[in-house]
């Protein structure tokens, strides 16, 4: 708010980015809950089909945990690329936050190209998700994560476009802001499923 | 700019960023640690992994997610709160109602 070159039409639209914002991304959180019954149910089913896997593999034989730390290790960088990035576009720097934005991308794109890898590498070998019920649960637990970055990765490149093209409008730090939160959120379902999936299965 | 305060907070700052980042470094280490060379029973280990799960969660929560009980922090916590309830209830019971059933069966 200390910027004082801002034109008159700026200034309106400053004025007003103090009240609907906190209510979006309150709004948005809502919806993150919601999200989080979802994955529980996946959750649910997971833990309930995991045994069942009908004489073929079970997690300790197709789980390669050192990839599995990699994955990791690009989400949980991405999670404090993402703070960064915000810093930045809390202080409207555009040139900052478009490379933690670029860095958070990168790291994003090569998880899921990672998880696209692993789960090509299963379908060729005959360990697809129509093998055992072990393999459906898996295949459904892991990809519901897997596209939720997908679109949080569309979404990200969305903003990044936007704010290359029209810079820092009244509404850039709410929508990322939300986006912060999808990205945040993701990270903690993924400890989870690492937990969960990954680790108990290879014990 | 001391009303605006929870909302600084919301914000976090190169220090708590990294300090929730080196926090969940280690809680993601140690299991990963604990699974790979074996070095524990079964049952310690899952039991250290679930815990630390659970921290590392929080840590994420309060570092990432920027969850507090600030006037305008509260409403986030206190929902993330209600589903939280909710995704006990919905994992645990249908655990429970699944693996009774079919241990009633065999």
């Amino acid at each position: 708010m200390s910027t004082t070159h801002m034109n008159t039409h700026d200034a309106h639209d400053e004025h007003h980015d103090h009240d609907p914002a906190p209510h979006n991304v309150f709004g948005f959180w809502l919806y993150l809950m919601t999200d989080c019954l979802l994955f529980a149910s996946v959750f649910a089913t997971y833990a309930v089909l995991f045994m069942n896997t009908a004489g073929g593999v079970s997690g300790k034989d197709i789980f390669e945990l050192d990839f599995v730390l990699v994955e990791t290790a690009a989400l949980l960088l991405s999670s404090i690329t993402y703070g960064f990035a915000m810093i930045c576009a809390h202080k409207k720097d555009k040139k900052g936050t478009l490379s933690w934005l670029s860095v958070t991308f990168l790291l994003g794109a090569v998880f899921i190209g990672m998880e696209v890898y692993e789960f090509h590498h299963l379908i060729v070998n005959g360990n697809g998700p129509q093998t055992s019920a072990f393999l459906s649960a898996f295949f459904a637990l892991v990809g519901t994560h897997g596209l939720h970055v997908t679109a949080g990765l569309i979404w990200m490149a969305i903003l990044m476009i936007e704010l290359i093209v029209s810079g820092f409008g009244s509404r850039t730090v709410t929508r990322l802001s939300c986006l912060s939160l999808f990205w945040h959120f993701l990270d903690v379902v993924w400890i989870c499923v690492f937990t969960v999936v990954y680790l108990m299965g290879a014990i | 700019m001391s009303d605006h305060s929870s909302e600084a907070n919301s914000h976090g700052s190169v220090k708590s960023y990294l300090t929730g980042f080196i926090w969940s470094v280690i809680l993601t280490g140690i299991p990963f640690w604990m699974v790979m060379t074996e070095a524990f029973d079964k049952g310690p280990t899952y039991i250290a992994i679930v815990l630390l799960a659970i921290v590392q969660i929080f840590v994420h929560l309060k570092y990432f997610l920027h969850l507090n009980f600030s006037e305008q922090g509260k409403l986030d916590t206190y929902s993330f709160i209600f589903a939280a309830v909710i995704i006990v209830m919905v994992v645990a019971l249908s655990v429970w109602i699944i693996y009774a059933s079919n241990a009633m069966m065999m």
